[in-house]
């Protein structure tokens, strides 16, 4: 069993359903770093798809340690739950002095489930600009795209490009946009990807200490009285390339993940589908 | 073969009106004479449709207003608001 100090807590997990990551910026420690990194530069044994996590990176093994450290244990718990099954890995390689960046793109094909899998993305040394950096779009999971038909879009208002210190992991939902920058240092820039499948319910399985009754509780709306950093709040947060329309379908979006997150069917933020739900039957007797 | 090689902008709009803010954009030069890809800029050229024309971009084609098929009301996809603008440049040799 997880540590319970190890979970996420729910603000994280609102905030993982609401923009689709969650970064830890030099997370790990540099002498594993080190030697993840020799193993990433060699050949990192794979796995079946399928195959139980737990069977995965066997020790002696750099990056099984950093996987079953009890920080990476409890972030993939709190996603996915116990046992889950490993996917598939990618060591990413980004040549030095490269003419073009990769297209943007969703991992997989076209996706609809609410249940979803999780990608973890490790980056061993450090990323400075130049080098590139995994690029996201915060809030791009709930996109029903297909893998690169979304190549044309070269900059996004709001755009994360991954520059980041050693030893930083970051977790994304599967639907998110991403794509490797370009790489215009002499040097390789490497990233290690694994994916996860759950194979529970995925419902509570974060910290849910701070989980309680007043998360759905209703405030007034465009007042002062109107928490700004609640759960609601949150999930209520306009990315700033959010179309003026679709950016509010996507506060649907992110109620419903919540609702599928939390088991909670009634809970709203700031109304919006509860205005949709609304549909009285009852008859006006004489 | 004429001397004449397009520039191409596009520019994903937040909503279907010229002057709404941009919230995208993508650049091909067909001079040759700059290069343009994922993720090299974090700044759009102009903060409006609008701003383009003004600079001397002429709009060539703009997405349709189409309502939802049925069944897919809410969900989201590509960016609704996109305006493809050209200009012609006479390239030498």
């Amino acid at each position: 069993m997880v540590d319970k100090t190890h979970l996420l807590n729910s603000r994280q997990m609102a905030s993982f359903a609401a923009r689709g990551f969650l970064r830890f910026d030099g997370l790990i420690p540099s002498e594993l770093n080190e030697r993840a990194m020799r193993e990433i530069d060699g050949d990192v044994p794979s796995a079946p798809a399928g195959t139980p996590l737990s069977r995965c990176y066997p020790p002696p093994s750099a990056l099984g340690e950093i996987l079953r450290s009890p920080e990476i244990a409890g972030i993939i718990y709190s996603l996915v739950g116990p046992d889950p099954l490993f996917d598939h890995q990618y060591v990413h390689v980004r040549e030095p002095n490269q003419d073009a960046a990769q297209h943007l793109h969703g991992d997989s094909t076209i996706d609809l489930r609410m249940h979803f899998d999780m990608q973890l993305m490790y980056f061993p040394h450090a990323v400075p600009l130049e080098m590139g950096g995994t690029l996201l779009v915060p809030g791009s999971h709930f996109r029903r795209i297909n893998e690169s038909d979304i190549g044309r879009y070269q900059n996004i208002v709001g755009q994360i490009p991954m520059v980041c210190p050693a030893g930083t992991i970051l977790v994304l939902h599967h639907g998110i946009w991403h794509c490797g920058r370009q790489n215009k240092t002499n040097q390789k820039r490497y990233m290690f990807k694994v994916r996860l499948n759950p194979t529970v319910r995925q419902m509570r399985l974060w910290n849910t200490d701070d989980l309680d009754a007043s998360v759905g509780q209703q405030h007034p709306i465009f007042s002062k009285e109107t928490p700004t950093d609640d759960i609601q709040a949150i999930l209520g947060n306009i990315e700033p390339w959010f179309e003026g329309g679709n950016g509010r379908l996507e506060i649907l979006n992110r109620i419903k993940f919540w609702r599928f997150l939390t088991g909670d069917d009634n809970f709203d933020a700031h109304y919006w589908l509860t205005r949709l739900e609304n549909m009285p039957e009852k008859r006006v007797t004489e | 073969m004429s001397n004449l090689r397009q520039k191409i902008l596009i520019l994903y709009l937040a909503d279907s009106a010229l002057d709404s803010k941009v919230i995208g954009w993508t650049m091909y030069d067909g001079t040759r004479r700059e290069s343009h890809n994922t993720g090299d800029s974090d700044k759009p050229p102009y903060t409006t449709g609008l701003e383009a024309l003004q600079a001397g971009w002429r709009a060539i084609q703009f997405s349709q207003l189409t309502p939802p098929y049925p069944g897919t009301e809410f969900s989201t996809s590509f960016y609704k608001y996109e305006i493809i603008f050209e200009q012609l440049e006479e390239v030498h040799g």
